[in-house]
């Protein structure tokens, strides 16, 4: 295994728990209950603690996260997208927490770079993937409204789950076998939440591996302008 | 104890005069020997009044105060201090959570409070009020707003009404630490570049009165403060607790090399106090009634999350009430 390939692994799951970690964040102040104020905090927390070791593994944490542009960014369509409304942000996390708690479930069991890492994350996306399906439960079979906002963010948020299981150099599992266990679990949990699995393709002509190469949908820009402003604002400080 | 459902029957006996005095000398004695008083026990309709008011005010102070520190959260200038915001806006939530809980000890429900809030009939503090315009901000209220707090709130661990006292004792642990937090990063501004240690000491200079502001009016201006010191809900005066915290910043003022903005301010050798300079006290007044610089904004947003999250939460009822299991909430600790 070459030191290219540990690194672009390592940048892309860092980026991704980056990302996401930075829209959650993006919910403080304005979530529907107090508890989920704590519960949403909770899971960006974490979210952002992985990515700073992984990025670590990389380089500088903050020259990665604050002064790389939008084209250098591995992250997945599917954690960039907009928060929307809280159905939304509960379809998005139940797509990607129940993938990381399967890719790390088996990174944790092999002996690689990313063992230490994904046994301690690996606990940390059971309550992630756990927040998920307890809400999409609740929303799904809520009421009518509920029940059609949650149906129409699985809808929406489907065609970037495929980008999910293109496999990454430098990590070694079967990536079929993901993506069929990833199909099987989040099939199980909408059906029990009264919600259809959207039929519609899982990635497209432009979402198939676009994130991982560095092609992002119009809103990230946005959000890492926010981001990095103040850091590249002064060049060479620490804080 | 005796408690408040045996003092209803005593009314209800048409014994209600001795048996109220009884209760009263009871409550009275209990105060006086230090005891904490608990939900069940009998208390005066007054005291119970002033604490609903008092906790209420506390826990939306919690709440209302992620506000402008959320408001620095996606533009924190480096990882580890965005780990650091993040942690602290979330135990700003977990703190307003104890302290429904404790008021809810005392006969009222969150949603009633939070209704209370959102439509101006209770208050938070004040110092919530002023916006955060730079990322030194978010030091200065660890180090100034939380410190006032904490100088506020560590007597409060010793008040007469147990399940605040006890709310008090966890959060005040956590406040410490995002305190020197806050100290920590204006440090690291005021000993990095020029630009940054200017913006330290601009957040600065606009953060110390506000900070003097949280300790109250003046104590011949205080309505509650006689009572609730007898009560022993309130342990110190607000001017007590003010020079308190004066006391402490001078010296920390000095040690992170910024300067405090109080021409006034000077070490008083015959008191063992620093003097200061007067408080505005009609900015402090213009604030509490609605005209500070946010007080629209941060209403507006409070109101905001909740109204768009009434499905949300109706959702969670709903599939509570088919399922029979507990509805909202985080699902883990």
């Amino acid at each position: 295994m070459t030191a290219t390939v540990h690194t672009s692994a390592a940048l892309a799951l860092g980026d991704d728990a980056l990302v996401l970690s930075h829209r959650l964040g993006e919910w403080a102040g304005l979530a529907p209950v107090l508890e989920e104020e704590v519960a949403l905090a909770n899971i960006a927390l974490d979210l952002l603690g992985q990515a700073r070791v992984l990025l670590s593994m990389v380089g500088n944490e903050d020259e990665l996260a604050y002064l790389r542009e939008e084209r250098a960014f591995r992250n997945l369509q599917l954690v960039e997208q907009p928060n929307g409304d809280f159905a939304h942000t509960i379809a998005r996390q139940l797509y990607f927490s129940t993938y990381q708690r399967l890719l790390y479930g088996r990174l944790a069991e092999v002996q690689g770079e990313f063992a230490g890492l994904a046994a301690k994350a690996v606990k940390e996306v059971a309550y992630h993937q756990d927040h998920a399906e307890q809400w999409t439960l609740r929303l799904g079979d809520g009421t009518d409204l509920s029940h059609e906002r949650m149906s129409r963010a699985c809808e929406s948020l489907w065609r970037f789950t495929g980008e999910m299981f293109l496999p990454l150099e430098g990590v070694d599992v079967d990536w079929t076998g993901m993506k069929d266990a990833w199909l099987e679990s989040v099939s199980d949990v909408l059906h029990r939440a009264t919600l259809e699995v959207p039929q519609g393709p899982q990635s497209g002509a432009w979402t198939a591996g676009a994130g991982r190469q560095g092609l992002h949908t119009e809103s990230f820009g946005r959000m890492l302008a926010e981001m990095q402003h103040l850091h590249r604002s002064h060049p060479g400080a620490t804080w | 104890m005796a408690t408040a459902a045996a003092h209803r029957t005593a009314h209800a006996d048409g014994a209600a005069q001795e048996d109220t005095s009884a209760f009263q000398a009871a409550f009275d004695a209990a105060v006086a020997a230090e005891e904490r008083i608990e939900p069940r026990d009998w208390m005066p309709d007054a005291y119970r009044a002033t604490l609903v008011r008092q906790i209420a005010q506390h826990a939306h102070s919690e709440i209302i105060g992620m506000q402008p520190e959320a408001n620095w959260i996606t533009r924190a200038p480096s990882l580890r201090r965005k780990a650091i915001l993040m942690a602290k806006v979330q135990d700003e939530a977990g703190h307003g959570l104890y302290l429904y809980s404790a008021a809810e000890t005392l006969g009222t429900g969150r949603d009633e409070l939070l209704d209370k809030l959102h439509t101006g009939r209770q208050k938070y503090s004040s110092i919530f009020n002023y916006p955060t315009l730079t990322w030194a901000d978010v030091g200065a209220i660890g180090w100034l707003v939380d410190g006032a707090a904490i100088t506020n709130q560590v007597p409060l661990c010793r008040c007469s009404y147990g399940p605040y006292a006890r709310a008090m004792v966890r959060i005040c642990k956590e406040e410490s630490f995002h305190q020197r937090q806050g100290y920590e990063l204006l440090l690291s501004l005021s000993r990095g570049t020029a630009e940054q240690h200017a913006m330290a000491q601009d957040a600065v200079d606009r953060w110390w009165w506000p900070s003097l502001m949280m300790f109250g009016p003046p104590d011949d201006e205080s309505a509650h403060s006689a009572q609730s010191m007898a009560w022993k809900i309130k342990r110190h005066s607000n001017d007590e607790l003010r020079q308190r915290f004066v006391d402490i910043c001078v010296p920390q003022a000095e040690s992170l090399g910024l300067t405090l903005p109080d021409p006034a301010l000077v070490w008083n050798e015959e008191r063992g106090h620093h003097d200061f300079g007067p408080i505005d006290w009609t900015e402090f007044h213009d604030v509490l009634k609605g005209n500070g610089p946010c007080n629209d904004q941060r209403i507006a947003r409070r109101r905001q999350a909740h109204d768009e999250g009434a499905w949300v939460r109706e959702a969670a009822a709903a599939h509570a009430a088919k399922h029979g299991n507990a509805g909202t909430g985080a699902t883990h600790a």
